[in-house]
């Protein structure tokens, strides 16, 4: 790419992240904590805090801080920080592109420049799944949402998208919007998930369904949407074991409103853009244990790494990602040869990072694939046993964290983490 | 009280659209009547977005000839209009030898028909040209293309417009009554009367019923959808020229296969399915099924997470599902029915014929009306082909500074610029729907849907005109997005 251009303006930061949600807040105040003096955080929106701000409903921060926040105040506690230390900030400003060399292109109102940066961090968070990306059947009347859209238009823009809705997927924010809807005159018939269990958190079953009386159809699908203008109803129908929908099943639910909460993909295309390698699993990029991709100098957190459950796992992974940000920037690099692999193993879906030194402490995060009781997680490898947590309840909607120490894992070839 | 014109095009399609455009060129007055609350909305923006080379057809009919006269027409008009158009050629493959008399037929027919360069090509040069491609043999047309349907449509327009044709949109016809004296009147659903000295019929899938408002019974239109697959521009250069089978006797279309779009998606599709009702643009389970299956075998890269949108169109044919196949196209001057020019059974390769077919339409109305040329008419549509985001970093850079509008991204997919989407809310037909900025700004044609941009559009909608949550509608009355606001406001604004 052509570095210098005489009618475009370059800066130069020493370490810039990308996205300013939970997760670039996060890392842009450890590499500031960490001593690195020009941290730049591009942010694409009018204000920072990212998805946060459109989550009014509380319940972040209680590991970090102790107490129940609301979206926009948890964000706060950040930005906060943020301007207390200086940070430089462009909202308003999109990433067009990222090189491999870290040469990234931004576009503001007015302004259209490079950046050339020391260390990047890429922390632009996730985008909803949509109606297309399931393939759902049916004609293509208006009243069909996302559920983040509807949330955005409900609670940022004060416009009610409809008055009789029904949710396809138990995820958190489709369970969120359920209650949400609710609490605004609006009623929901139901909510359907193709799976025989929720892939929400239990306490949004509980506080957004259960406590609404709210029914959750497990097992069940859309198999077809029905409406020449605006939504007139959907068809669902319950699904066999293959996930196929069982046709004598099938029924008609008139509403004006279908809300989609089918699963968040992470929003990776700079990402791919720069050359760095994707875990087909996560959907995000592979990382070492100092969150750096395999392209040196770019590291990634947050929800553009893998979805996270809690925000509160996003801002301590992002911190971690901001330390080893700015280390990278003041010592030219304090990458350590990463030559064990983590390997996701019989009940796991995906372990994080997928590769470590062995020589600094780290966490791995994972996934189960499907809910158990009473197992435990085993990181072994080889024959032996590195780490075991035990767990009454295991469910995919949680994310677990296991704390391993550098000593334990020493002399190990590979490591594997399995559900026993 | 009537208004009055010399001429009125039933149908803002593809057809219409030309027709009027055509007829622009000279001092009469025309109007188009089209029942949706934009140009383009029906069979126009619902198909592949190619252009054929006019080889497929028999010698001396109306679809040969209009094909490769259209064909050859549209890089001026593409040029002049401002539309995506994509030279890329295509290969017709053959897999066994049934497949390669076909080709050789094919071949014969489009020489007859004057298509310029088709070629019988081997193995090899099929590799140098698409990489990978199976078959033994494949006819190579040069002329084949892509583009961008409702550019073309809207576009054509555009200029009609500029150059004083007047567009009623949302104007359903549903009465034609013949004047003593020669001449029509022409009632719409929503009670607005229009009178002409000639009609127009390009009304589609509806053009067998406005034939019998106006006492032609004489046809049928069998609608047949085609349903398609929208593929992530991941996999834009993927395919470096049109593909398709050879084509199979008395299949109602040409196979499903795949298309590269001028923005850089891929279709799959279409598939054809007869249906009852004229306008049901729904997809089906078991047809996307078997197009994702189709998709998968002849693009085995294709993952789950590229599959962004599915969308029908509906071909309007004059042949029943029991004979299948097809028919050449209506184009007449009817002499039982003075004024009433009729163009129907337009299915494909409608696109690619609507220029010539506008010109024949045109040595029609002359024997009616003296067309007399208009000196004022300009060809030219103002804009760019370009998306901004298409433009070298250079130019958007001293753009960007000259108007900051064109600095903010509303649409992060597919990068289109505030100043884009506001060029397309103004746009000269007044259109204002949601659909309408779409295939105007490509906003929220993009991997997310609309998710992100939507929001934002919604907000520019009402920084420009006020809107209340209930004046913003998907496609038209009947498709609100919103049912009103969620608190109350207070003090006339919302923030």
């Amino acid at each position: 790419m052509n570095m210098k251009n005489g009618t475009i303006p370059t800066i130069c930061r020493e370490v810039v992240v990308i996205g300013g949600g939970p997760a670039g807040l996060a890392a842009a105040i450890a590499a500031r904590e960490a001593g690195c003096g020009s941290v730049l955080l591009i942010e694409r929106d009018r204000i920072l805090g990212g998805i946060l701000n459109q989550c009014i409903h509380d319940g972040f921060g209680l590991h970090t801080f102790g107490e129940a926040l609301s979206g926009p105040e948890y964000a706060d506690r950040y930005i906060g920080k943020f301007r207390d230390l200086q940070i430089e900030a462009m909202e308003e400003t999109i990433v067009l592109s990222l090189s491999a060399d870290r040469l990234i292109e931004v576009s503001t109102r007015g302004t259209f420049q490079r950046i050339e940066a020391g260390a990047v961090i890429l922390a632009m968070g996730c985008r909803e799944r949509t109606r297309g990306a399931i393939s759902i059947p049916g004609s293509r009347p208006s009243g069909v949402y996302t559920a983040g859209a509807a949330q955005n238009f409900m609670n940022l823009e004060n416009i009610m998208v409809g008055k009789k809705a029904c949710i396809l997927g138990s995820g958190d924010i489709g369970l969120i919007m359920a209650r949400r809807m609710t609490l605004e005159g609006a009623k929901v018939e139901a909510v359907f998930e193709i799976l025989p269990y929720s892939s929400g958190l239990p306490r949004n079953i509980q506080q957004c369904l259960n406590d609404y009386g709210i029914p959750l159809h497990l097992n069940t699908t859309v198999t077809g949407i029905v409406g020449a203008g605006r939504l007139e109803g959907i068809r669902v129908a319950q699904v066999g074991q293959d996930r196929a929908p069982i046709p004598e099943t099938e029924r008609f639910v008139p509403c004006d409103t279908l809300l989609l909460s089918v699963g968040l993909i992470p929003e990776n295309e700079l990402t791919r853009e720069a050359g760095v390698e994707m875990d087909p699993v996560t959907g995000g990029a592979i990382v070492d244990d100092s969150f750096m991709t395999n392209v040196p100098g770019i590291f990634a957190c947050g929800n553009v790494l893998h979805v996270h459950d809690l925000v509160d796992w996003v801002s301590m992974e992002a911190g971690e990602a901001g330390k080893f940000a700015a280390c990278y920037v003041q010592n030219g690099s304090c990458a350590l040869p990463c030559l064990i692999p983590v390997k996701p193993g019989s009940g796991v879906r995906y372990t994080l990072p997928q590769k470590v030194s062995g020589e600094r402490d780290f966490v791995i995060s994972l996934r189960v694939a499907a809910p158990w009781r009473d197992r435990s997680i085993v990181v072994r490898s080889g024959g032996r046993e590195v780490a075991r947590q035990r767990h009454m309840r295991l469910h995919p909607a949680e994310m677990i964290r296991i704390d391993l120490r550098k000593e334990a894992v020493a002399g190990c070839p590979s490591l594997e983490v399995v559900v026993e | 009280m009537a208004l009055e014109y010399d001429i009125v095009v039933i149908g803002g399609g593809v057809v219409g659209c030309a027709v009027a455009r055509e007829l622009s060129r000279f001092a009469v007055k025309v109007a188009v009547l089209e029942k949706e609350m934009d140009v383009g909305l029906g069979t126009s923006c619902r198909n592949s977005g190619v252009l054929h080379a006019g080889f497929n057809y028999a010698p001396g009919s109306l679809r040969a000839r209009l094909d490769v006269r259209g064909n050859a027409m549209m890089d001026d008009i593409c040029r002049d209009l401002k539309v995506k158009i994509k030279r890329i050629g295509k290969l017709t493959v053959a897999l066994d030898e049934e497949d390669e008399t076909t080709l050789h037929r094919l071949k014969e027919q489009g020489d007859a028909n004057g298509v310029p360069g088709l070629e019988l090509i081997g193995k090899d040069r099929m590799q140098q040209i698409q990489p990978g491609v199976e078959g033994s043999l494949a006819l190579y047309s040069p002329t084949s293309s892509i583009i961008s349907p409702y550019g073309l449509t809207i576009g054509l327009a555009e200029n009609a417009l500029a150059n004083g044709v007047d567009f009623h949109l949302g104007q359903q016809v549903v009465s034609i009554t013949s004047l003593a004296g020669g001449g029509w009147v022409l009632g719409t659903k929503a009670g607005e009367t229009f009178t002409a000295k000639v009609i127009v019929n390009a009304s589609g899938l509806f053009s067998a019923e406005i034939c019998r408002l106006a006492g032609i019974s004489d046809y049928v239109i069998y609608p047949c959808r085609g349903e398609y697959y929208v593929l992530d521009k991941r996999l834009d250069g993927t395919l470096k020229a049109l593909i398709y089978p050879a084509p199979k006797k008395n299949a109602p279309g040409l196979g499903i296969h795949l298309t590269p779009t001028v923005d850089g998606n891929i279709l799959i599709g279409p598939s054809a399915e007869y249906l009852n009702v004229p306008e049901d643009h729904s997809c089906t389970a078991d047809v996307m099924k078997e197009l994702r299956r189709e998709g998968q075998e002849l693009l085995p890269e294709i993952r789950m997470t590229d599959y962004i949108r599915n969308f029908a169109g509906i071909r309007p044919k004059q042949t029943p599902p029991e004979v299948g196949g097809n028919k050449d196209f209506v184009i007449e001057d009817r002499k039982d029915v003075s004024g009433f020019i009729n163009l129907l059974g337009i299915e494909s390769p409608g696109l690619t014929c609507a220029p010539a077919i506008a010109e024949m339409v045109r040595g029609m109305v002359e024997r009616h009306i003296p067309l007399h040329s208009d000196p004022s008419f300009n060809p030219v549509r103002p804009g760019s082909t370009f998306f901004f985001s298409e433009l070298p970093a250079e130019e958007r850079a001293s753009m960007i500074a000259d108007n900051p509008n064109y600095g903010e991204i509303i649409c992060r997919c597919e990068k289109i610029t505030k100043q884009e989407i506001l060029d397309a809310i103004n746009n000269p037909l007044g259109a204002r729907t949601l659909v309408s900025i779409k295939y105007r700004a490509r906003a929220s044609m993009g991997r997310c849907q609309g998710g992100f941009c939507v929001p934002r559009i919604t907000r520019i909608l009402r920084d420009e005109f006020g809107w209340a949550p209930e004046d913003y509608l998907k496609r038209s009355t009947a498709s609100p997005l919103f049912v009103g606001n969620v608190r109350p406001v207070k003090g006339g604004g919302v923030r």
